[in-house]
């Protein structure tokens, strides 16, 4: 049990410069941008609840859930593989599923665009069945499961590394078979990276920008997300509708932050 | 190097840690702390060293107060329970850094590393990690490391409390081999009484934050000042009785006491080894077990009248166990015992 | 020692299913782009990477990052110092904080700067008086990465930091080190490890960051132009194959910054032995 001192001297200073620093890189632009809002407080009203904010938004809540069912399977899917089975290829398993971490956003929407845009590996099979994928929400979709992939899987993992398998050993020895062991051992166990990789899903996929614009193009009322929304708004010069919607996600993000800070704990 | 420590208190929130402590160790001696876990011997030792401040009390070291010193200023070697080298140097620069941090120069570092490292037998393991070495090993390098700038008191925190039994032993007869070179003025602390009667000059008794007895191994023995200390120390039997013509009677078997009133409730606190037991078909208590251990046979027996436990040992060979099993009634005799007034008795 | 639904098929099909889900997911996607990046042959290769505006975007991109690494390595230490060792009003709410940058989306991050700093509010015109400009130029670049980058720098030395001995320090005091030699000997040495995989991590982030620094940067190329912004301007321009030229430079550091920053991760996890 670390004893905790109470900085004296010099060390207040540091203490005293670490929060200034703090204060001014988060809090106080946070304060900025709600007075923003505050002062012109009906045109943002306005502006958030226009049909096109009003499907941007929905875009942007629809593919996050869709991320989390989706990363919530593969994630513990995906960990129970990589932690638990010992295969030829796991680790380049591993290293592909840390691959969207190391992608610049624009990297990624562009990517998709050349499988899925006009003259895409895949456009030709997807228009002799009529379907649209870039330019469409389909394309929005898969941007986003592909930079929220690792995240619930990683949590996950983390959570099933420390945990070890003694438990469902001791299940086996019980006579309860492989499905029972999952359901009714080792998942209650998982609770906690679940709730953390979910946590951060639902950040990420909110959050994203560069792969939804480069391979959504921003479409209003057709592939537009909430970030995309914010930067036609800051581009459009349209002030109210840009802080607005900032704001919104700002506070949206801060909600998930109380999550994330209660389960860390 | 004498020290002196007078009404050492310390309180960690609202529970008194050390209460009212004072002792003095002579210069050159070896003196252990002895007692129960979470006693408050190790605060002592740490408010002696300075890692922890008294709430009132003094320290003196030579003659001089040194409490508002900090403990990089009092010249005293500290060594850790748990070895606490330093992970990320070798063993040459763990012992090395006390002298380092004085400025002194490479070439004799080297040469006091090197003597050093020979009378702790760890000739050659200079560039070692401490993470290569045994516990055994780590545990004489903490020692070096702590003797390398000469300080004029040498303070050891549960020292062997780390390392398993075999290795234990073997660092006890060498910590003592060493002290009785080095003369370096010595206090350890441990809740092992082996330990403490094995190897030091002086044994002080600490629980529950009060010095309970100073005095050699024999002197606590067989002249315990209070109650606990005769609890605490060796194997023994606590029997409730009461005091007739100047013994101390239950169950049927009587000791010699002083200073104790007729009719007095008491608790008698008899040694295993000061009971003798032989087989009497007529005798006051039942055998329940006899168990070798080792080189010593442990008899328990049941006094029948008193309804209590009594337990005795004695050496394998002993002619007292002649047809003592299981289930023989025994004659009992206490050839030595201490009594105290049962607390909360009427007398 | 597998387990999971029941017998070895179960363990395969989950196992086939996954490699299944992160090959159409990940890797087709990227090899397509790493393809098309090279396929129109190495002149045309080498043609896109040199030109100008992408190798101004580059080496921005490049020592920005490198500024950024070191700044938060120093910072993110304090940061992690204050947090574990000290008894401090607020420390809890610090502590939250930290993970800010992780829940806020990166363009709404550069949308916050602007809001304080842009040229029409009070304290961005009175720094472009002063001929600092924040918005718009490269300082803002750096509050923009140090903004998004905070909690690696702390979160990668603030378990090693946890993990440090309290004995050590009481030995090194009792061998007469002052506080200042205990902090550079004893304290900071185990820590290298942890502090520069966070730097490393702090690099690769900057290097690939992009919605903040398009809100904030004012991607004025050859001065204020990152390399995935640039790369936007080639997608949106029409030049889809040089796009994907310079992502692969993008991705070569990445892919190479990515073991080094495991390899240090698990040197400073290995140190607590």
């Amino acid at each position: 049990m670390r004893s905790r001192r109470r900085p004296t001297g010099p060390a207040r200073v540091v203490f005293a410069a670490v929060v200034a620093w703090l204060a001014l890189l988060l809090v106080v632009p946070l304060g900025a941008l709600a007075l923003s809002v505050a002062g012109s407080f009906s045109a943002v009203v306005a502006a958030l609840t226009s049909a096109e904010a009003l499907h941007a938004i929905g875009l942007s809540v629809g593919v996050a859930a869709v991320c989390i069912v989706a990363n919530g399977i593969f994630g513990v899917a995906g960990a129970l593989v990589l932690v638990r089975q010992r295969f030829a290829g796991r680790r380049l398993l591993d290293a592909l599923v840390e691959l969207p971490l190391a992608l610049s956003p624009v990297m990624t929407g562009l990517a998709f665009l050349l499988v899925f845009g006009r003259n895409g590996l895949l456009h030709p099979a997807l228009d002799a069945v009529g379907l649209q994928v870039a330019f469409a929400w389909p394309a929005v979709l898969l941007a986003t499961l592909f930079v929220t992939l690792p995240f619930t899987l990683r949590e996950v993992a983390l959570v099933l590394e420390e945990l070890g398998d003694s438990e469902e050993q001791a299940a086996a020895t019980l006579g309860a078979t492989g499905w029972q062991t999952f359901w009714r051992v080792t998942l209650p166990n998982l609770r906690s990276g679940l709730v953390i990789g979910t946590t951060l899903t639902s950040a990420r996929a909110l959050g994203e920008f560069g792969a939804v614009l480069v391979v959504g193009g921003g479409i209003a009322n057709r592939t537009q997300t909430a970030t995309t929304f914010i930067h036609s708004a800051i581009e459009e010069r349209q002030e109210p509708a840009a802080y607005g919607m900032a704001l919104l996600l700002a506070s949206v993000a801060v909600a998930l932050l109380f999550v994330l800070q209660r389960d860390r704990e | 190097m004498g020290i002196r420590v007078d009404h050492l208190v310390k309180n960690f929130g609202a529970t008194r840690v050390v209460n009212d402590v004072s002792f003095e160790v002579r210069p050159g001696e070896l003196v252990a702390l002895l007692g129960p876990s979470g006693g408050g011997k190790s605060t002592v030792l740490r408010m002696i060293a300075g890692l922890e401040t008294a709430d009132s009390g003094q320290v003196w070291l030579d003659g001089e107060r040194v409490d508002h010193l900090h403990a990089r200023e009092r010249q005293v070697g500290f060594v850790f329970q748990h070895y606490a080298l330093f992970r990320h140097m070798t063993v040459g620069e763990n012992i090395a850094f006390g002298l380092s941090v004085r400025g002194v120069a490479p070439a004799e570092q080297q040469a006091r590393v090197t003597e050093l490292l020979e009378v702790m037998g760890l000739r050659g393991l200079g560039d070692r990690m401490p993470s290569q070495l045994s516990g055994g090993q780590r545990q004489r390098v903490a020692l070096a490391r702590a003797l390398a700038p000469s300080p004029r008191l040498l303070l050891l925190d549960e020292p062997f409390g780390a390392v398993d039994a075999k290795v234990r032993e073997e660092l006890r007869r060498w910590l003592r081999k060493l002290h009785d070179e080095v003369h370096t003025t010595s206090i350890f602390v441990t809740h092992d009484q082996d330990e403490a009667f094995a190897i030091a000059d002086r044994v002080l008794i600490i629980s529950q934050g009060r010095l309970e007895q100073s005095g050699s191994p024999v002197e606590i023995l067989d002249q315990p000042a209070t109650e606990f200390v005769a609890r605490f120390v060796g194997d023994v039997n606590v029997l409730g009785g009461v005091v007739r013509d100047g013994r101390a009677w239950v169950g049927g078997v009587g000791a010699e006491v002083h200073g104790l009133a007729d009719g007095a409730a008491v608790n008698i606190v008899v040694r295993a080894y000061d009971l003798k037991f032989w087989r009497d078909d007529d005798g006051p208590a039942t055998v329940r077990r006899v168990t070798t251990i080792g080189d010593r046979v442990r008899v328990e027996a049941w006094l029948d009248r008193a309804d209590a436990p009594i337990f005795a040992q004695f050496p394998r060979r002993s002619s007292l166990l002649h047809g003592v099993e299981a289930g023989c009634r025994i004659a009992v005799e206490i050839t030595q015992a201490r009594a105290w007034p049962t607390p909360g008795a009427a007398t | 020692m597998n387990h999971g639904p029941p017998g070895r098929l179960g363990t395969l099909a989950l196992r086939g299913g996954v490699t299944a889900w992160v090959t159409a997911l990940v890797a087709v996607p990227v090899l397509v782009l790493a393809w098309r990046g090279i396929a129109e042959g190495p002149a045309a290769f080498w043609a896109a990477i040199s030109d100008p505006a992408a190798v101004d975007a580059l080496w921005l991109s490049g020592w920005t990052a490198a500024v950024a690494a070191v700044l938060n390595a120093i910072a993110g230490t304090a940061l992690a110092w204050v947090l574990v060792r000290w008894d401090v009003p607020g420390r809890r709410a610090i502590g939250a904080l930290v993970d800010l940058p992780l829940a806020i989306p990166t363009l709404v991050a550069g949308v916050l700067i602007i809001a304080l700093f842009g040229p029409q509010t009070p304290i961005g015109h009175w720094l472009v008086g002063i001929g600092f400009p924040v918005a718009f130029a490269k300082p803002g670049i750096f509050l923009a990465l140090l903004f998004v980058t905070l909690p690696f720098g702390v979160r990668a030395v603030e378990p090693v930091l946890e993990e440090l001995d309290p004995a050590e320090e009481e030995a090194s005091y009792t061998l007469g080190a002052t506080p200042f030699y205990t902090l550079t000997r004893v304290l900071l040495p185990p820590l290298f490890p942890a502090i520069a995989a966070g730097a490393v991590q702090t690099f690769a982030r900057s290097v690939a960051e992009f919605g903040s620094l398009a809100a904030v940067s004012g991607n004025i190329p050859h001065r204020t132009l990152v390399a995935p912004v640039y790369v936007l301007g080639e997608v949106e321009a029409g030049n889809p194959a040089g796009a994907a030229a310079v992502s692969l430079v993008l991705l070569a550091i990445a892919l190479t910054l990515q073991p080094l920053g495991a390899a240090l991760a698990r040197r400073a996890g290995a140190r607590r032995a």
